[in-house]
Parts: structure tokens; sequence; C-alpha cells
């Protein structure tokens, strides 16, 4: 049986663009995950100290990171389909 | 003993919802079967799910026993700990989201291997594709079926064995019958059902509040090590000082019957207060008594000592869990007197450090508890292997190829990462509800969040069960799927190449579901007993090790080539399943010393990520020469 994909849907000239964007928003949380992460192991005391709305810092940045990847993940797929919308009109030129 | 809270004696609200629920999920078998005639309907769903049904269905897949049993209860035990879990499984989806979504729905068709493979046609990479998704698939499979059992024991009042045979045979009939357009819409309902109906749990625990429980004490006095207790109709048999956790246990006999008491103190008296312990004598002779544990002994609300909160909004709920003084229970076994005793305790301490990571055994991080560079890397490499892993599981990434396009594929991903953190977040009300309300069965961590519902009424607890139930169905058709998938496509049609037709690779696709299935109900069985987030643990750390490296250096580094990703396919399942099964953990499930297991790290992980990733560059640059080198994905 032949191999290819599943569906079609047609030629995309934003790919390249949204890989870049992609990588850097990937990059961004990766950071914010990252530190929350080296926090915890180097410095667990420092989650007990008090932050906002009188909640302490373990539970700030947990739930942070859980509506951090919901808001940037909004965010880039505005943008790319804006992206999309723009670059894929007829006559538009392929960003690599 | 059991308690009649823990009685495993069937609701008949909850049989008949549990009977609903699965014939809700064969009716709707039946009817988009006929949609499964070709490999694209069987595999992929035709490819026309709308994105928000998918995305629904995604959070439905991933939303597994694991999260929605395990979880509630690792927050119930230990608090913050098991919400490090929530947070590190809805990190993956950044991966997820930004990097793998739309190329693996650009490159793919069925499976996770035909992007791998894309630009290869490689015999290799489809070989080594298919066992790691059969490896990672049967991890992920064993602590579902382990699951279905824990939940039919209270729902149902069966045995566990009983319950993997139900879930086996039904999930045979759904994917040996209609494939992946029926478990999508399965997750669908049954993804929202649950983020419903955990709703309506987090609203009847904020509305509850707090309260002090009227718990039996019995005034205590203690002179010089020994105790005497103010009722007399009890005779003082033994006490016990546990000196490595500064507790002191106490043996009570009242007609033939011994219950084991901890001497505490209620504003500055000395009291015993009852705890659930299992003993054995010396002549083998056992008694228990377990019973729902787990209260606020001290209730603070706005600097105010209280008896009963009220309602309360979802902030002030955590504010005053922070200020007031919990008990959760913890594990100590001695031997005393001849006999050998398993008590859980009330370990009370204050909210705020049960809410602070390392604030139970779970993962030990402060120097000032016992933590060790190996515990530190422990937690480290779990928190990477849940970050990785979750875009490298192959029933999750095969979810991709049934939507139209790669747009329709990022907008699923957002809608499951909406409906999985949400859910997250409910997570953690659900586990200290649990914790605070009296609901913890010591036997049993999976098990807090139906109890809870079960504490408010019991048309909570049979919906619950029942959505449990139908989580384990879903998940693990998925499962099943993309193992029948690996099976009928990447091993048969295209490693083996026995140039079958579309309805041979449908016919040796279901044959597979079967097999595999069959084969789920045996380890699930044998499994019984084991914690099903240790054994999802194993499926993350495999995935992230075998899959993550070849996936993203496919899609970003020219130099790959097929060499490259199969050498390193191999080697990460390899190297996590020998840390695995060496590790400390493993010695312990084998009966042996953990002290003297070969490799003293647990989580795999934080080396087999990395290894896997080098030995791909490595073995890439070294067969460059080979006309399998990659141009452009």
């Amino acid at each position: 049986m032949a191999h290819g994909k599943s569906t079609d849907w047609g030629a995309d000239k934003a790919i390249g663009f949204k890989t870049r964007i992609g990588i850097i928003l990937f990059a961004v949380y990766g950071t914010v995950y990252m530190l929350f992460i080296l926090i915890n192991a180097i410095n667990p005391k420092m989650m007990g100290l008090e932050s906002l709305f009188g909640l302490n810092l373990a539970i700030v940045y947990g739930f942070g990171l859980i509506i951090l990847a919901f808001l940037m993940g909004i965010t880039y797929s505005i943008i790319c389909t804006m992206k999309e919308n723009f670059m894929n009109k007829p006559g538009s030129e392929e960003i690599k | 003993m059991l308690s009649p809270e823990l009685s495993n004696q069937p609701e008949p609200i909850a049989v008949f919802l549990f009977l609903t629920i699965v014939g809700l999920v064969l009716v709707l078998s039946w009817y988009f079967a006929k949609k499964a005639r070709s490999a694209a309907g069987y595999f992929a769903a035709g490819g026309s799910i709308h994105w928000m049904v998918n995305g629904v269905a995604f959070a439905g897949d991933y939303l597994s026993a694991a999260s929605f049993l395990g979880i509630c209860g690792m927050i119930a035990f230990y608090g913050y700990d098991g919400f490090l879990y929530s947070i590190g499984y809805l990190a993956g989806w950044i991966v997820a989201m930004f990097v793998v979504a739309e190329p693996m729905k650009r490159l793919g068709k069925y499976t996770f291997a035909d992007a791998l493979d894309a630009k290869f046609n490689s015999k290799g990479i489809q070989l080594a594709a298919a066992v790691s998704t059969l490896i990672v698939s049967m991890c992920y499979l064993i602590p579902q079926m382990v699951g279905a059992g824990t939940l039919v024991e209270p729902l149902l009042g069966l045995p566990h064995f009983v319950g993997v045979l139900i879930v086996g045979g039904v999930v045979i009939v759904i994917v040996s019958t209609a494939g992946m357009t029926s478990t999508t819409y399965v997750q669908f309902i049954k993804g929202g059902l649950l983020i419903v109906f955990s709703v309506v749990l987090v609203m009847l625990v904020l509305v509850k509040g707090f309260t002090a429980p009227d718990l039996a004490t019995i005034d205590a006095a203690v002179d010089k090590g020994n105790i005497t207790i103010a009722d007399m109709s009890f005779t003082v048999t033994s006490s016990y000082n546990a000196e490595n956790i500064n507790r002191t246990f106490v043996v009570l006999e009242k007609n033939s019957e011994k219950t084991v008491w901890q001497l505490m103190e209620d504003e500055g008296k000395p009291i015993i207060r009852e705890v659930p312990f299992q003993m054995t004598t010396a002549q083998g002779e056992t008694f228990s008594r377990i019973f729902a544990t787990g209260f606020v002994s001290k209730i603070v609300q706005d600097g105010k000592v209280v008896k009963e909160t009220g309602s309360l909004d979802p902030l002030s709920y955590l504010r005053t869990f922070m200020g007031s003084i919990i008990a959760p229970p913890a594990k100590i076994s001695y031997d005393a007197d001849g006999s050998h005793y398993t008590v859980w305790f009330h370990n009370e301490q204050p909210g705020s450090q049960l809410l602070q990571p390392g604030a139970s055994n779970k993962f030990k991080l402060d120097p000032d508890k016992g933590a060790t560079p190996q515990s530190i890397l422990n937690f480290i490499s779990l928190m990477l292997a849940l970050f990785f892993g979750t875009a490298a599981l192959p029933h999750i990434l095969i979810r991709y190829y049934t939507v139209p396009s790669p747009k329709d594929a990022r907008k699923s991903t957002i809608v499951a990462i909406a409906g999985i953190g949400f859910f997250y977040i409910l997570t953690l009300f659900m586990g200290l509800g649990a914790m605070s309300g009296g609901v913890i069965n010591v036997l049993d961590s999976n098990s807090a969040a139906p109890l809870l519902a079960k504490s408010f009424n019991t048309v909570i607890f049979a919906i619950i069960s029942a959505i449990a139930f139908a989580t384990v169905l879903g998940t693990v058709s998925g499962l099943i799927v993309a193992s029948s998938g690996a099976i009928a496509h990447d091993l048969a049609d295209r490693y083996l190449g026995l140039k079958i037709n579309d309805k041979t690779k449908v016919i040796i696709g279901k044959a597979a579901a079967v097999g595999v299935g069959l084969l789920a109900i045996v380890l699930g069985i044998l499994f019984q007993g084991m914690n099903v987030s240790f054994l999802v643990g194993w499926a993350f750390s495999v995935a992230a090790s075998a899959n993550l490296p070849a996936i993203l250096m496919l899609l970003f580094w020219k130099k790959t080539t097929k060499l490259g990703i199969t050498v390193s396919i191999f080697v990460g399942i390899a190297l996590s399943l020998a840390i695995i099964l060496l590790s400390p953990d493993m010695y312990a499930v084998y009966g042996l010393n953990p002290d003297t297991a070969l490799i003293q790290l647990s989580q795999p992980a934080i080396i087999s990520v990395p290894m896997s990733f080098l030995t791909l560059i490595i073995v890439s640059l070294f067969t460059q020469k080979q006309k399998g080198t990659l141009e452009k994905v």
C-alpha cells in the first residue's frame, strides 16, 4: 500500500515561520519549567515563601505553569493562523 | 477487618450506571463500525474528526486511570509532591504543541513510525519504532488494567481479576469492531464527563469547606514511659516508641479484640487516638482494623481557630488549608512483642508544609529531611521524563492522524491543554479534600477520588466510579489501536513487506488487537497490587528515551541518518528499561535489599534521554555517506 499522508490539506507556505515561532515559545516555556525544577531541587524551602493571594510560591508557580501553557498555546495558534491566512493567499511566497 | 465506609457492598445505582456506560460504549462501537472498513478508517478514523472533538478526546486519552485515580490519591497521601506529577504531565503538552503536533500530522499516516520513516523508507526504523510502540503501550496498558480491577472491587463488589476481564473483554469488542473512530468518540464523551463531574466534586468540596471531625479519643497519662488510660473497659497490652519518627503506639484489648492507638496531645494534655493497623503474630495469626482516615485536626481561618469554616472560594480554601494542622496517614512497620505491625499513623503537620515540595517521602529534596544527591537526581529525572515523554507516547501521537489537517492538529492540542490543565488544577482540590475529609483508604491510594465522592452521596460516587471505569475503557482502547497499528501497519505491511491490501491490513490489525488485549488481561491480573503511577512512569521514561530524540532530531537536524534513528531508539529502550529493572524500587519488588541495587537511580530519563540523543548524533555523523541522510523535512 502506498505510503503517505492520510488526508489532503493543500500547500502551506507558512511552515518555516510556524516552526521558528514554535521553537522560540518552546524555549521560553522550557526555561520557566526548568527554573521550577531547579528551585524545587536546590532550594525547596524557597517554594514555601508567601507570594500572591496569600498562597506560597509552590502553588502560584505550579498553577502559573499550567495557565501559562494554555495562554502560550492560544497565542501561538492565533499567530500561526494569521500567518497562514496571509501567506497562503494566491501569489504569496513561502517563508523558508 | 474493613470499616463500613470502606466495605465492598455493591450499590444498585452504581451497578446501573456502570452497565449504562458500558452499554453506551458498545452501542457507539457498533454504530461507528461502518466507518472502519478501510485502513484509514480503522487506524486514523478517516482523518475526519473535528478538532474540538479530537481535543477533548486527547484529554480523554491522557486523563487515564493514573491521572484521575493515581494523582488524586498521591495528593491525598503526599500533598504537593503528588501535585508535581500534575504539573509535569501538563508541561509535556508544550513539547507536543510547539514542536511535534503539526510536523507529525504532515509526515505521518497511521502511526508515528510513518513520520519517523517518512524520508527514509528504512526497515530498521520501521522495526525499531514498532518495537518501541509495543513496549511503551504495554507499559501503559498494565496499570490501566490494574486500575480497572481496583475500581470494580468497590463499585460492583467483584474480585480484582473480574474487573480486568471485563475491561479486556469490552475493549477487545470495541477495538476489533470499530477502531479509532469509536475510540475517539468514547474518549470524547468520557473526557467531557470526567471534567464536568470533577467540577461538581470540587464544588462539593468547596461548599463543605473544612470541618473538625468528632474523633474518638481516650485521655491518657504518661509516667516514666508507662502509659495508662482513663477508659478502664480497655486493657493496655503493650506500647512501642518509634524513635525514628518520634511517635508512640499503644495496643489495647477489649472483648478479645485488639486495636492500635497513637499517643498524641490535645491542648497540652496527652490523649490516644485510634489508627488503622495490620498485625501478624509469631504464630501467624493476623489482626487488622482498616478504616477511612485523614483529617484536619485544627482549623485556622483568617487567624482564628474554628470548628468549621462553611463554604469557601478556591483561594480561601487553599489559604485555610495552609494555615491549619492536617493529619494525613503515614505508614510505619515495626516488630514488637514478637509480632509484626504495620500502622498508618496520624502524621500531624502544618498544611503549609504539606503544600511544599519534598514534604513527604515521595521526593526527598530537603537535605534537612534526609535528601541525598540520588534522591534529588531522581526528582529531576522524573520531571524530565514527564516533560519529554508526553509528546512521544504512541497512543497520543496517533491521534494527530484523525484530524483533517495540521492546523486542526494544532487547534486540537490547545483544546487538550485547556481541558487537561483545568482538570489538573481540580486534582489539587480533590486530593486535599480527600486528605482532610476522612476518606482515605490506607490500603489503596487509588481510591481517594471515588471515596471522596462517596462521602458526599452515593449517586456522585456511582457516576464518578462509572466514569473512571470508562476512563480505563477508553485509554485501553487507544493503546490497543496503537499496538495493533504497530503490528499490522509497521511490522506486517512495511517491515516484513507482505504486500497486503487494505482489507487484509484491517483484518490483521483486528487480530492483533485481540492478541494484545488478551496479553493485557493476563498482565493486568499478574501485576495486581502494583502502584499504578509507578508503572505509568515507566511508559513516560521509555517513550522519552526511545522516541523523542528520534522525533526531534528528525525534525531539526539535517545530518540525521536512518541508522542514527534506528540505533538511538534501541539504545533508548534498552537503557531506560535496564535502569528501571536494576533500580532500588525494582529490587524491592523482587524481594531483594534495595540498598544492593546495581543502579542507585529509580528514574532513568536523566541518563537515557541524553544517551539516546548522543547515540543518534554519533551514529549519524559516522554514516553520512549513506543515501538515507535527511535532506529536508
